[in-house]
């Protein structure tokens, strides 16, 4: 738990920490107690609470019915799905994030404060609106659609549909995550570089890259795991079919239809821990990494 | 802001209990009886006024069936439930606030409307869709509800499976039948509504199954002579089973209105509101009237063929059921 406060929060604000912690390592400001104490309250009755709840709910099956509920053929094939496509969308916002974030900071171009608002518009928009806009569009008689599928490439209710859902809604975190790393670059260190004869490529990968992974990491659990948790995009465009199509939340929704109320919080716990478990293991890798270069640099 | 304190006050008053003069009523609905319940809302104010010289507020509100129950049982103050599963109603009597003998309570198993399910066909019919053999044929494309997720996809898979029996079939051959059906599925609605989206505006698959009163409001949304609509020789009758709230009425005191309200859905005129929205009235004298609407087609019911929803509901759709061994077990 506490590594948990302890990696979300450094994640969160992974360069003024440091910038901080360089220049003074004692605390500077007052109040420790209080602070931390609001914030395991305020954690507790946001957070913890909550989660408890659910853990409890679980608790009415026995071991051998949570067993069933969580390992049946359609509930592993969802699982693969939702977490085989988190993955791939979060990879590709990752690379794709990644540039627009470049392009934003390093270009001038007009209507780049278009450009930019416009990233922020997937946090804003009704994910079951970014759902149907993008059915409508990828569809048999849609109008990217109408080209696609006589060319034999089939979106809209496949699984590839599911994962240009979820690279819509994960698209802002990346960038925004980057994008203050990127601007934050200290320029001289790249014409220190060129001055003493690295090419390009060089000082993209030993001058820039080390600088910004830990945001690039960062951005990618955010929108990995926003896409695990997905639901009104993904239903629309996905054609929900059982063994193929259909993602664990929806699975879930079917469990309340039928007034599972113990089944679908076993799920959605298998769900949480599961995510839990890869959040964890990716803010491992970003304290390695911030620790591996901060020993290089 | 002097008017948001009003309805305060008057939403105090009325949780406090009778010291307001008109009581309020809260109707806890499906998504497609919206359009109904407002026509017969109407209705109903008038003549509880013109009866008893009361004024009434009546409010509604809507979600998927089961959604609803859930928010009941959960705690919304509903004073009356209309829905389209009897195993909604169900829920919520084993919950302890619906009454247990509910359905007794009013006439035709307390459900003063009932429905079927039907196909919608693409206009001219290409390709000579008659019954519920010529969905599992190949090369055919049927867009339904999933089971799981909607009250529609239950009653299209029973009817199907029912249909097959009706013809004679074993326990084994309605299954064999049901699963060719599906593997003709391109795509599961979660929903009703989801479904004819998929069939209407994204034009999916060669036929949609769906209630007879969702059949009217596709000519109403997307124009007469889009599709057709075609009725197979038997299908299922779906019960929209309604009830009082005992939780709610014993607190806010609206027994008599509430047990008012669902008593004028058997009125004529309440059955004849039901009609024009194209759900089946108990009445058979409304319902041969409107006979244009109501083809008159050979119809079981769950009970005959299932026992129950709710047995109906063990065997085919909890999880390792029989419909998950259709996409299991190939």
């Amino acid at each position: 738990m506490s590594a948990l406060i302890s990696g979300a929060s450094s994640a969160g604000v992974a360069l003024p920490q440091r910038a901080s912690a360089k220049r003074t390592p004692q605390r500077v400001l007052p109040g420790f107690r209080l602070t931390l104490g609001y914030t395991v309250l305020y954690l507790s009755l946001i957070v913890l609470i909550p989660i408890t709840a659910l853990f409890f709910k679980t608790f009415t099956l026995t071991w051998e019915q949570f067993v069933f509920a969580v390992t049946s053929p359609r509930v592993m094939a969802s699982y693969r799905l939702t977490f085989g496509a988190s993955l791939i969308a979060a990879l590709v916002n990752l690379v794709f994030g990644l540039l627009l974030a470049w392009v934003l900071v390093r270009y001038k171009f007009p209507g780049k404060k278009i450009v930019d608002a416009l990233v922020d518009l997937p946090f804003a928009l009704p994910t079951a609106v970014a759902g149907i806009s993008l059915t409508a569009l990828l569809a048999g008689n849609g109008w990217l659609g109408q080209y696609l599928e006589p060319m034999g490439i089939k979106l809209a209710f496949t699984p590839a549909g599911v994962v240009i859902a979820l690279i819509f809604v994960g698209m802002p975190f990346v960038v925004r995550t980057v994008q203050p790393v990127l601007e934050d670059a200290e320029k001289e260190l790249e014409e220190a570089a060129t001055a003493l004869g690295a090419n390009r490529l060089q000082i993209f990968t030993k001058v820039i890259f080390p600088h910004i992974a830990p945001a690039l990491l960062t951005g990618f659990a955010m929108a990995f795991a926003r896409a695990i948790g997905e639901y009104g995009s993904v239903i629309f465009i996905a054609g929900n079919m059982p063994m193929i199509s259909e993602i664990t939340p929806l699975i879930i929704i079917g469990k309340l239809e039928q007034y599972d109320y113990a089944g679908a919080t076993a799920v959605a716990v298998v769900m949480l821990v599961l995510s839990f478990v890869l959040l964890l293991v990716i803010n491992a890798l970003q304290t390695w990494q911030r620790r591996h270069t901060g020993a290089s640099s | 802001m002097t008017s948001k304190l009003k309805t305060l006050l008057a939403a105090l008053a009325l949780a406090t209990g009778g010291l307001a003069s008109s009581q309020t009523l809260l109707n806890g609905s499906y998504d497609v009886a919206r359009e109904f319940y407002k026509d017969y809302n109407a209705a109903f104010i008038a003549h509880y006024k013109k009866t008893t010289g009361k004024d009434v507020k009546i409010d509604q509100s809507h979600a998927g069936s089961s959604a609803v129950a859930r928010s009941v049982a959960d705690g919304l103050d509903a004073d009356v439930v209309t829905m389209n599963t009897s195993t909604d109603v169900e829920f919520l009597a084993n919950a302890g606030v619906v009454a247990k003998d509910w359905a007794k309570r009013f006439p035709g198993n307390a459900s003063p409307t009932t429905s079927t399910m039907l196909f919608l066909v693409r206009n001219g019919n290409p390709k000579g869709i008659k019954d519920w053999d010529d969905l599992t044929k190949p090369g055919i494309q049927v867009i339904v509800v999933n089971p799981k997720t909607g009250g529609n996809g239950r009653y299209t898979y029973l009817a199907a499976w029912g249909y097959a029996k009706k013809k004679g079939a074993t326990d084994a051959q309605a299954a064999e039948f049901v699963g060719k059906l599906y593997k003709n599925v391109p795509v599961l609605g979660k929903g009703g509504r989801d479904a004819t989206t998929a069939f209407l505006q994204r034009n999916i698959g060669d036929v949609l199954v769906t209630f007879e009163s969702e059949v009217v409001s596709v000519n109403k949304e997307f124009g007469e002579g889009k599709v057709d609509a075609v009725y197979p020789s038997i299908s299922i009758l779906a019960e929209n089973p309604v009830a009082v709230v005992e939780r709610t009425v014993a607190k806010k005191g609206t027994a008599v209105l509430a047990k008012a309200y669902l008593d004028y859905l058997y009125s004529d005129e309440g059955q004849e509101i039901a009609a024009k929205h194209a759900m089946r009235p108990y009445s058979q004298a409304i319902l041969k009237k409107n006979a244009a609407v109501f083809k008159p087609i050979q119809l079981f019911t769950v009970q005959e063929m299932f026992g129950s929803l709710s047995e109906a509901q063990k065997v085919h759709f909890n999880d390792g059921g029989q419909f998950d061994k259709l996409y299991t077990v190939r």
